[in-house]
């Protein structure tokens, strides 16, 4: 069977870096199509990290990118190692999770490779022959799309909550891949950055759960983010909400924001424009608090509420947190 | 100082937006404009000009697409850019976006007297196919660092410093010109072309290439050449509505509850 690379989400933790979810889900994937291998590009003492974790699900092998040379610039010296593993290896496919940085990373490996891409999948399956076939969710989530790369290696981005991680004993044999970075690949930098304050909710994209407020929290997001907590959700915001400066642009669900697709997405005072639809259509089970009774939002719900966010939202908080003990 | 704008004409988002038999997405019989969020890039593309007096600096707005597709250029210059190209070809209906990014990238260097300008802009990613990789294809093809989704431009010299959200962080990137940059929806409102704007636009140049003007080859392009394949394409069941209910004195809590319990949320 052909490899499968698999790039590795991994962030730093206290003390060794955690592997996130994502990782697991595109190992899931790839092991429908050929074996997959795990790629971790960062600090080299954290591979046994790393292993551990992705041992679990089907990792065969581990191949470790020190970053000691690559941290501070954006994208292409990335490329340029995954362009050098990739070589003379006989793949059927190099996944990567959806995320702003790994898409660029995608797209300049794709011409590199001469290979076809296609970003944020939904799913992948074994097409006859064993390719990848990739199902899509586009404009604004009213299509599926199903597609296969038909030249080179496929490079496939594929969203978070994508697939159920299934656990599968893997060698995950770790092998140190080094890399000879170019200059040209050094010229755009980071200067400055600033991490986000921890929240301690999960992250926006990956929640099972997504409680978002809209104009009709008046900027009052205490019953939103009381609500989340007491369902262990993240937290989200209309593109209204966000212009009207309650929340940052890192909190938006919509087209220009965060496309989330979770088990259960709740949207308050949010009236259900189309650039918020195409952010979270593709949710599983959609539920709406909003005061009027003609807001488009109600459309697209599996239930809804007709009543003040302000006044339902801590009554159902109180009422979950009852049923919970 | 060059800077080129990459803008594209797209279907309306409120339109009843579509795919053709061969599942391309319909370009022709669907409603199109530019796409909101390139008027952002050129936006930013005119403020850098206006934020450099001194310099003599031409805003180049360049599209690739169907005949109507030069409606995307025209309201570029409407906003203010100094002249337009509208890249045109039957052979090029059906490209994905690494071919797209080829004709673009040429038609960049020949908009330039054939080298690379010292900015190329463009918008955080079309509003129909919305995969954001144009950029760093762009940048890819001409030999370009990359500074992409700014939501804060700052240019000084041949240097550009940006500001931009990612997951985890702010962060502020620098980089020396040539480079391509993208802008995100943050980066300051796209001004409305003028009454006078618009009249001014229909003196400025506007010219129209083919892939031959570019030399470039047709086999590259199109949909049998595409590297990727689209298979199928089907719309989504509409949702259906489900249960509505008012809330009175509480009752809307307790139903929502109930709700959630059987899907067993709670």
């Amino acid at each position: 069977m052909s490899e499968v690379l698999v790039l590795v989400d991994a962030v730093p933790g206290e003390g060794n870096v955690v592997v996130k979810k994502p990782t697991y889900e595109l190992l899931t994937l790839a092991k429908r199509l050929g074996t997959p291998s795990a790629v971790f590009i960062g600090p080299a003492d954290q591979a046994g990290t790393v292993a551990d974790a992705v041992k679990a699900y089907g990792a065969e092998k581990v191949y470790v990118i020190d970053d000691a040379e690559i941290k501070g610039y954006l994208v292409v010296p990335k490329v340029e190692a995954l362009q050098q593993l990739a070589s003379g290896k006989d793949l059927a496919g190099i996944l990567l999770p959806s995320s702003a940085e790994n898409k660029e990373i995608a797209a300049r490996l794709a011409i590199r490779l001469e290979s076809g891409l296609i970003t944020d999948a939904v799913d992948i399956t074994a097409g006859d022959g064993g390719g990848a076939v990739t199902t899509q969710s586009v404009f604004a989530g009213n299509f599926t799309v199903q597609a296969k790369v038909t030249k080179g290696t496929p490079i496939i981005t594929v969203k978070p909550n994508s697939a159920a991680p299934e656990q599968a004993e893997g060698a995950a044999t770790v092998e140190n891949v080094s890399v000879t970075i170019s200059d040209a690949a050094k010229t755009a930098q980071i200067v400055a950055t600033q991490p986000r304050q921890a929240t301690g909710r999960p992250e926006l994209t990956e929640a099972a759960i997504v409680v978002s407020g809209g104009r009709g929290t008046g900027g009052n997001f205490e019953p939103i983010e009381n609500l989340a907590d007491a369902l262990g959700a993240a937290v989200g915001a209309s593109r209204a909400a966000v212009d009207s400066g309650w929340k940052p642009h890192s909190f938006q669900v919509g087209q220009t924001g965060k496309v989330v697709s979770p088990q259960l997405y709740v949207a308050n005072g949010i009236s259900g424009a189309i650039q918020h639809r195409a952010g979270m259509q593709t949710s599983k089970t959609i539920v709406a608090v909003n005061k009027d009774e003609e807001a488009p939002i109600f459309e697209l719900v599996d239930f809804g509420v007709v009543g003040d966010l302000h006044t339902v939202l801590p009554a159902l908080t109180e009422e979950i947190t009852k049923r919970k003990g | 100082m060059n800077i080129v704008v990459c803008v594209k004409y797209v279907p309306d988002a409120t339109a009843d937006r579509r795919f053709e038999a061969d599942n391309t997405v319909d370009r022709v019989d669907v409603d199109g404009l530019l796409s909101e969020l390139d008027e952002y890039a050129v936006e930013q593309a005119l403020q850098i000009k206006e934020k450099r007096p001194d310099e003599e600096i031409t805003v180049t707005a360049v599209t690739v697409g169907p005949e109507k597709a030069v409606d995307a250029v025209r309201k570029a210059l409407q906003m203010g850019a100094d002249k337009a190209v509208h890249v045109t070809d039957e052979a090029i209906a059906g490209s994905d976006a690494i071919a797209t990014s080829l004709v673009l990238a040429e038609a960049i260097k020949k908009a330039n007297d054939g080298s690379v300008p010292e900015l190329v802009v463009c918008g955080l990613a079309s509003t129909d196919a919305g995969m954001s990789v144009v950029p760093p294809m762009l940048a890819e093809r001409l030999g370009l660092p990359q500074v992409t989704l700014a939501s804060v431009v700052e240019t000084q010299g041949d240097q550009v410093r940006i500001k931009r959200d990612t997951d985890t962080a702010t962060e502020v990137i620098g980089g020396t010109m040539p480079l391509v940059l993208s802008v995100t929806d943050q980066s300051g409102e796209a001004r409305y072309p003028s009454f006078k704007g618009i009249m001014a636009a229909k003196k400025k140049p506007l010219e129209t290439w083919s892939l031959a003007d570019l030399g470039v080859d047709a086999g590259q392009l199109g949909l049998s050449a595409a590297w990727t394949a689209v298979e199928e394409t089907a719309a989504r069941p509409p949702r259906t509505a489900g249960e509505i209910v008012k809330d009175e004195d509480g009752s809307g809590a307790a139903a929502l509850a109930e709700f959630l319990a059987s899907k067993k949320f709670i």
